[in-house]
């Protein structure tokens, strides 16, 4: 699914890489040694505003710092994990330039001090291991300060969580763990841990190499910068791109030939993620900013599309049966409440017993907002809320016993859990 | 010491001993109450934890009490260091020894409890498990060299023991693993 | 600096001494689960009833800290 067409801010037509465009997903032609290092690219990711890919959007900076303050060797993680089913970016991108995520790891390591690298990738994604494994065995050993290894995790929504993570590596199941302590006090071996999305380290290896000034030459003045976004739904060629923050949903649709048959509703973010509240999704500024008055953050940067004849109601009732069967289980409120979630969802979307299910998706998400270890309740409870807001008339229709689309297939590719912590 | 001091010191040694090892029942069947999250008499649930709590004090003075009688006692033949070191006693080191056994585990695990909030749940967690190799320490200990575990009711009182322990672990056993979470208070 | 409970959801078993306990800062969720609100400064008379409530906790579950008024 790579796929390297790229979308601006100024709309310019799909197909034409504009100013800048594209630079994770372009030719390959890495090699430079990096200008900027150490303590010195912590300074330059400040002054470029990059903030996490990997759907926390945390100032990156402040993780580097975090990390380079403690005292002992720190690791480094490349958490190219993906494990929203949604997103598709973090493979593409390693299948396609393994040695960029490396570059920006091993920078990335430079200026935490730390001699021990992980690149921590879904065993799911084949091609994505491979390449990454091959891109490392051709590093010379001898000739790296770090030891640099690749990691096959497996296929669960929370993998990708920072502690669930780390715990996972450190001998563990993929479940989270309470914080404090966070992984930058205390992670993989007890040791301070710096956890960066795959594209987050492609950025900060391109930031030592260009410098801050170029970085910002795309993106908006809060947000600078490009992302990876992943398309998909009823789109005519759902894929991954590269675009510039701040550009329409529409054009980035676009570069996946447009939606094939009209916009129900837009989920930005991913089963994670909102349904967009807003009768002109195509209009919406692809970037926090732009996303925050209709309800919805740039998370990892998935779209899915419904098309017309959908249910967003049915649909959402699939993601909450998943959510809730891909919970660790290790907290009451999230086993139970996820549960009573998807039942409500489900008896919703269904019809039945409407009225007392709509007051459940609107009391559960109160009941279970903070209250696990982890914030996987509060991502339910998010999309659970979301969609009464953004589908009122099908709500209303459903209150009937009616539906838009009562036969309407399914869109949003839920996977079946594959039940493994290990 | 004279032959009556010496008795009393006997007989106190005896006794502490057989009231030290009840208690110690019972302790151990509160603790797996606690676990289960028993109701005792419709009391509130915190109160079966602060039973075992108490209990459990009450359970180490006596042990305490018994321990400094045996070393005071000349015919026990027993001094501190065989109390606490297994398996050291000139005469019949090894029910001594399991004594001795039974309070290095009993130490542990008072210690730790005391201290639990700050050693953190993990080590708590695996030092408590020592109460399973406790108990069955302290009751061989007390039918393999009690001079009264011959008598009608010491066999009566051992029974009962081995009854109630026998009982809460299977009781324990079938309950629903950790990995299925249901509250308690749902019971 | 003032007085806060955190509950550990990962060690929490429902048990629910702390409520019997302390049952005007900690209720129970439609499940049987504690509701503790970290944020709410625990007074200063319901402390010693705090501090029972985290020593009854068969799972050590909950815990007392204090934080300056940054919240730290």
């Amino acid at each position: 699914m790579a796929l390297t067409r790229t979308a601006s801010r100024a709309g310019g037509l799909p197909g034409l890489a504009p100013r800048g465009l594209p630079r994770l997903l372009g030719p390959r032609d890495r090699g430079a040694a990096p200008a900027i290092t150490g303590r010195e690219l912590i300074d330059e990711v400040e002054r470029s505003g990059l903030r996490g890919r990997g759907g926390g959007g945390f100032p990156t900076s402040l993780k580097l710092t975090a990390v380079a303050d403690r005292r002992g060797r720190a690791v480094v993680v490349a958490n190219g994990t993906e494990g929203e089913p949604a997103s598709a970016k973090d493979a593409t991108l390693l299948a396609h330039d393994p040695d960029l995520v490396i570059d920006g790891a091993l920078a990335a390591a430079g200026a935490v001090g730390a001699r021990e690298v992980i690149i921590a990738i879904s065993r799911a994604s084949t091609t994505a291991m491979a390449r990454t494994t091959d891109a490392v065995r051709r590093r010379a050993p001898g000739a790296l300060p770090v030891r640099l290894t690749v990691a096959g995790t497996p296929e669960r929504f929370i993998v990708g969580e920072e502690s669930a993570l780390v715990h996972w590596l450190n001998g563990g199941p993929a479940k989270p763990t309470l914080t404090p302590p966070r992984p930058s006090e205390r992670g993989v071996g007890g040791r301070p841990t710096l956890l960066q999305n795959v594209e987050t380290l492609a950025h900060i290896g391109l930031i030592a190499r260009h410098g801050a000034d170029w970085f910002c030459r795309l993106g908006t003045d809060a947000e600078p910068g490009s992302m990876l976004v992943t398309v998909g739904g009823a789109v005519r060629d759902p894929g991954v791109h590269e675009i510039e923050i701040g550009t329409r949903i529409g054009d980035v649709l676009a570069l996946s030939g447009g939606p094939v048959d009209g916009v129900a509703g837009v989920l930005v973010g991913g089963y994670f993620g909102t349904w967009l509240r807003t009768d002109d999704p195509l209009g919406v500024p692809f970037s926090a900013a732009g996303l925050r008055p209709v309800g919805g953050s740039v998370g990892a940067g998935t779209i899915v599309v419904l098309p017309r004849g959908t249910c967003g109601l049915k649909e959402t009732a699939r993601i909450a049966r998943y959510l809730s069967g891909e919970s660790a289980g290790q907290c009451g409120p999230c086993v139970f409440g996820l549960r009573a979630l998807a039942d409500a969802a489900l008896a919703l979307a269904g019809g039945r017993h409407a009225i007392e299910a709509l007051r459940e998706m609107r009391d559960l998400p109160r009941e279970i907002e903070g209250r696990g270890a982890c914030a996987h309740p509060d991502g339910a409870a998010r999309l659970a809320r979301s969609a009464v807001e953004a589908f009122p008339h099908e709500v209303q229709l459903h209150l009937q016993g009616r539906c838009s689309a009562p036969h309407g297939a399914p869109v949003v590719r839920v996977p079946a859990s594959t039940g493994e912590w290990r | 010491m004279s032959a009556f001091g010496n008795e009393a010191v006997w007989y106190l040694m005896r006794g502490s001993g057989v009231v030290a090892l009840l208690l110690l029942t019972g302790v151990m069947a509160l603790g797996i109450a606690t676990y289960g999250g028993v109701r005792l008499a419709g009391m509130p649930r915190f109160a079966t934890v602060a039973l075992h709590r108490s209990i459990s004090m009450l359970s180490v003075v006596f042990v305490a009490v018994h321990v400094a009688t045996a070393v005071l006692d000349p015919y026990a033949a027993v001094n501190l260091v065989n109390a606490v070191v297994p398996f050291t006693a000139a005469a019949q080191p090894l029910l001594v020894g399991l004594g001795a056994l039974a309070v290095d585990l009993l130490i542990a695990l008072m210690v730790t409890g005391l201290l639990r909030e700050r050693i953190g749940r993990r080590t708590w967690r695996t030092v408590h498990w020592g109460a399973y190799a406790m108990w069955p320490a302290a009751f061989v200990h007390a039918i393999g060299i009690g001079s009264d575990a011959s008598t009608l009711w010491g066999r009566a009182l051992g029974v009962a023991a081995v009854a109630v322990i026998g009982g809460s672990v299977a009781w324990r056993l079938l309950l629903p693993p950790d990995s299925a979470p249901a509250p308690l208070t749902a019971r | 600096m003032t007085t806060h409970l955190r509950l550990d959801p990962i060690a929490c078993d429902g048990h629910g001494n702390c409520h019997e306990l302390l049952p005007e800062l900690i209720g129970l969720d439609r499940w049987g689960y504690p509701v503790v609100d970290g944020r709410a400064a625990v007074p200063a008379t319901l402390e010693r009833d705090a501090r029972r409530a985290v020593t009854m906790c068969p799972k050590l579950a909950l815990a007392l800290e204090r934080r300056d008024p940054k919240g730290r």
